[in-house]
């Protein structure tokens, strides 16, 4: 019998490629997108793929999504593996989502507040009916009405309660928040490094997540204080200067969740936050974010810890796509040394069970 | 610069510096588990991604690189790594065990005894060899602060009361230098025997799980078992179909689709070189 | 900064020419390694301990050395290091002259020994072979070193850091473009 050992993997590889290629461009008779066609028209995909690749940059993004075809997890560990080989200048300073040019502002707890509801570009109280007019190309919409909007006028909602004491108090810490993309993640994680590798976390998951803690699985009664999403400005602050300098604007998406707390023997009952921040356009990210993120701050307000989403290590050490991608897709690697030696074990404990 | 406009071995220097002093530490206490910043790579999570963070900080203008995946050179991921590091490097690669300085291996060691000078590059999936016990990080750390690997010698005897056997054919963990439990990440059993003493560094890469750690040469790495009961390493009861070898561990291949197999060497380049001595010596 | 001599002629080769020297050294202790490629460095530094702080150190390591201001002001150029006053918070240290006292360095905990100082020595000599008989990881059977020029009473203190297992510092000796190193598990004994 001949057996000759499979070669032939570079070859292979080649072709698959070059296949790939093609079926990127798919009919060449059609014309090819442009990434301002995917920055302009498919922009949330380009919001997902920025906040999950944790990279703001809107062209790189869309040209992610062009050379993953569409598939965005792979189009976030694309931007990722660039991302990872930018020089690192420094921090920025915090983003004051307070001044925020607001596009969308809504809040779920008071009917009327300062500067009142802006729903803005959103999918809300659309009907889900396809929309067969949009398949028939070249028709422009009409300019959306807009008024004008005031941020000065636009109070946190968080802000207001906190007023009347009935909101925790959260200072801010002196001290520097670790970096998850310089550090690996440690436990107990303390609430930046949650907040960092939840904001990067997976859309999918976060969501499952934050939608268990409304099923009983973590104890929250959660009410949207209020999501605004709109441009912030981005200062750096070079040493040598001394002072923070403008480098950009940048859309994101802020979510306060208002959770109710019981209180404990030294602190009165109040209400207490759970927040979202994501790049973009990002709503329900960052709600199931902040969802999520109240449910981890569970073991410092003195909650008991019975569920997932209230698992520190079950939620970080899982969020992240680009490493669940990675190693449950690596299943599909060959694994014939480790099968091999399965194989071989479980033939002697059959032969030795069977009776020697 | 490389021709691609990365820097030498992908990895930016800071990157290299901080991996590099991880690696440092992981050899001063053997068999530890040194978590490091790992960064995204061009290549996914799973797929080496730390074996390849460690290959390109510690790899150099003067090195010969061989890389094998379930001990073969030709396997895709394997030839995809070795691509990778010709493009970003520009060393030399080989095939042959005895030629390279750097060999990065995914589930095996090769069958040729490595000596000084090598460096035996594994890439790891999960790290931790209690995950399975106990999946808590934060526990497993204290386990190992302590030392206290209980649960792992509960596991292998109730493998023994119900089977008769330890029930853990590949990633079976071993003791290095009598103190630190260690996965030897999931080669097969059979290659357990081959780290115990091994004159070769050997360093252990996982990146998503973002550990690294590390066996000097000469560093007794002991397979768990009992008195009555001693590690036995198995391989299939055949000779290599090629090249006749009893010593090396087999691969099985299934011919057709009424039972045959035949069984070949796991590790192309031992077999290969075998194959040619034979025909020489004829 | 007038004046500063230059660092790695070539900082990518030399640097990892540099750190393959110490994995090897690390690899199999008290093997004498001669660098090649070595920055011009002010006095007192010994050019192979300015090597391996090039090699090793940068923003994220505090280095505690007590080779005076130019040496000083050359690492922060070159390494771009934070140094510290305080033996005990530095990651990396370099002694020219006498040893700090081993005890008071960071060793590590029991859960994270790796986040132990690397003690870096400039010693007057550095031989294969007589002095010291060197036993544990990396070595086969003994590995022998002569090292001249440290203090009286290393080796019990080396013998104590060697105790706390696995805690414990490492130490690295260099003398001119030479280096040898020493991971906490080698042990020492004087060879008659």
């Amino acid at each position: 019998m001949a057996y000759v050992a499979v070669k032939g993997s570079e070859r292979a590889i080649e072709a698959a490629h070059a296949w790939l290629a093609e079926e990127r461009r798919g009919d060449p008779a059609l014309p090819e997108l442009s990434l301002a066609q995917i920055e302009g028209q498919l922009g949330l995909a380009v919001d997902r793929v920025m906040a999950e690749g944790a990279c703001h940059d809107r062209g790189l993004a869309a040209l992610a999504v062009k050379q993953a075809r569409g598939d965005l997890i792979e189009a976030a560990f694309l931007l990722r593996a660039y991302r990872t080989t930018l020089p690192r200048f420094g921090a920025s300073r915090p983003v004051e989502t307070g001044g925020m040019r607001i596009r969308r502002r809504i809040s779920a707890t008071y009917k009327e507040l300062p500067g009142g509801q802006v729903l803005g570009p959103t999918f809300d109280y659309t009907h889900r009916l396809l929309d067969f007019a949009l398949a028939a190309e070249g028709s422009v919409p009409e300019p959306a009405p807009e008024a004008a909007t005031d941020a000065a006028a636009m109070p946190r909602v968080t802000g207001l309660l906190a007023q009347e004491g009935l909101m925790a108090p959260e200072p801010p810490s002196e001290v520097e928040p670790r970096d998850l993309t310089r550090e690996p993640l440690d436990f107990p994680a303390e609430r930046p490094l949650r907040l960092q590798a939840l904001a990067r976390g997976d859309e999918g998951f976060l969501l499952s997540l934050g939608y268990s803690t409304q099923r009983g699985y973590g104890n929250a009664h959660p009410f949207v204080g209020e999501i605004r999403m709109g441009a912030v400005t981005v200062e750096f602050e070079p040493p040598e200067l001394g002072f923070p300098i403008e480098i950009g604007e940048i859309t994101v998406t802020e979510c306060q969740m208002v959770n109710q707390f019981a209180g404990s023997k030294t602190e009165l009952p109040q209400f207490t936050r759970g927040y979202g921040l994501v790049f973009g356009q990002g709503e329900r990210k960052a709600m199931a974010m902040a969802l999520v993120d109240r449910a981890l701050r569970a073991a410092e307000l003195g909650e008991p810890v019975e569920a997932p989403a209230q698992d520190q290590e079950f939620v970080l050490y899982h969020c992240d796509n680009v490493e669940a991608t990675g190693f449950v897709e690596h299943l599909k690697l060959p694994h014939y040394v480790d099968f091999q030696s399965e194989l071989e074990k479980i033939r002697l404990l059959r032969r030795e069970a069977g009776g020697e | 610069m490389t021709a691609l406009g990365y820097n030498f071995g992908y990895l930016d220097e800071n990157t290299k510096r901080m991996i590099r002093r991880a690696l440092l530490k992981a050899v001063a206490v053997p068999g530890h588990q040194v978590p490091f910043g790992a960064r995204e790579m061009p290549l996914p999570y799973g797929w080496g991604t730390g074996g390849i963070a460690v290959t390109a900080s510690v790899i150099g203008a003067g090195d010969r690189l061989k890389v094998i995946d379930q001990g073969a050179d030709d396997t895709t991921n394997a030839v995809s790594i070795r691509h990778f590091f010709a493009k970003v490097t520009g060393v030399g690669t080989t095939e042959r065990t005895g030629e390279a300085t750097i060999i990065q291996t995914r589930h095996r060691i090769p069958e040729t005894r490595l000596r000084e000078g090598q460096i035996l590059v594994y890439q790891v999936p999960m790290p931790e060899p209690l995950f399975r016990l106990e999946p808590r990080v934060a526990e497993t750390k204290r386990m190992h602060a302590l030392a206290d690997y209980g649960l792992m010698h509960v596991k292998l005897y109730e493998d023994i009361a119900r089977h008769g056997h330890v029930a853990i054919s590949y990633n079976y963990p071993v003791l290095v230098g009598g103190r630190y439990l260690m996965s030897p990440s999931p080669i097969p059993a059979f290659d357990n025997p081959k780290m115990d003493r091994m004159p070769a560094l050997q360093l252990f890469g996982a990146g998503r799980e973002k550990r690294i750690y590390a066996v000097p040469p000469y560093t007794s790495v002991t397979s768990l078992d009992f008195e009555d009961h001693p590690f036995q390493p198995v391989r299939a009861d055949a000779p290599c179909a090629l090249c006749g070898s009893r010593e090396s561990y087999l691969d099985e291949v299934v011919v057709d689709d009424k039972g045959g197999r035949m069984f070949v060497c796991s590790d192309t380049d031992y077999c290969a070189t075998r194959q040619t001595q034979r025909e020489a010596a004829e | 900064m007038n004046g500063l001599t230059p660092g790695f002629a070539d900082p990518v080769p030399d640097a990892q020419a540099c750190f393959r020297a110490l994995l090897e050294a690390m690899a199999r202790p008290g093997r004498v390694e001669r660098l090649a490629a070595l920055p011009e460095a002010p006095a007192p530094l010994a050019p192979a301990a300015a090597a391996v702080l090039l090699t090793l150190a940068d923003a994220e390591t505090p280095v505690w050395t007590d080779a005076g201001p130019v040496a000083e002001d050359w690492l922060r150029f070159h390494a771009g290091c934070p140094l510290v006053a305080e033996p005990g918070l530095a990651g990396f240290l370099l002694a020219t002259g006498g040893l700090p006292a081993l005890a008071a360095l960071e060793a590590g905990t029991e859960e994270e020994p790796h986040r132990s100082a690397t003690l870096i020595v400039q010693v007057a000599g550095l031989e294969l072979g007589g002095g010291w008989r060197l036993t544990g990881p990396g070595i086969e059977r003994e590995h022998r070193l002569q090292v001249e020029g440290l203090p009286r009473g290393f080796l019990a203190d080396w013998a104590a850091n060697g105790a706390r297992f696995p805690r414990g510092i490492d130490l690295v000796l260099c003398a001119g473009n030479r280096l040898a190193a020493l991971p906490r598990t080698t042990r020492i004994e004087e060879a008659g």
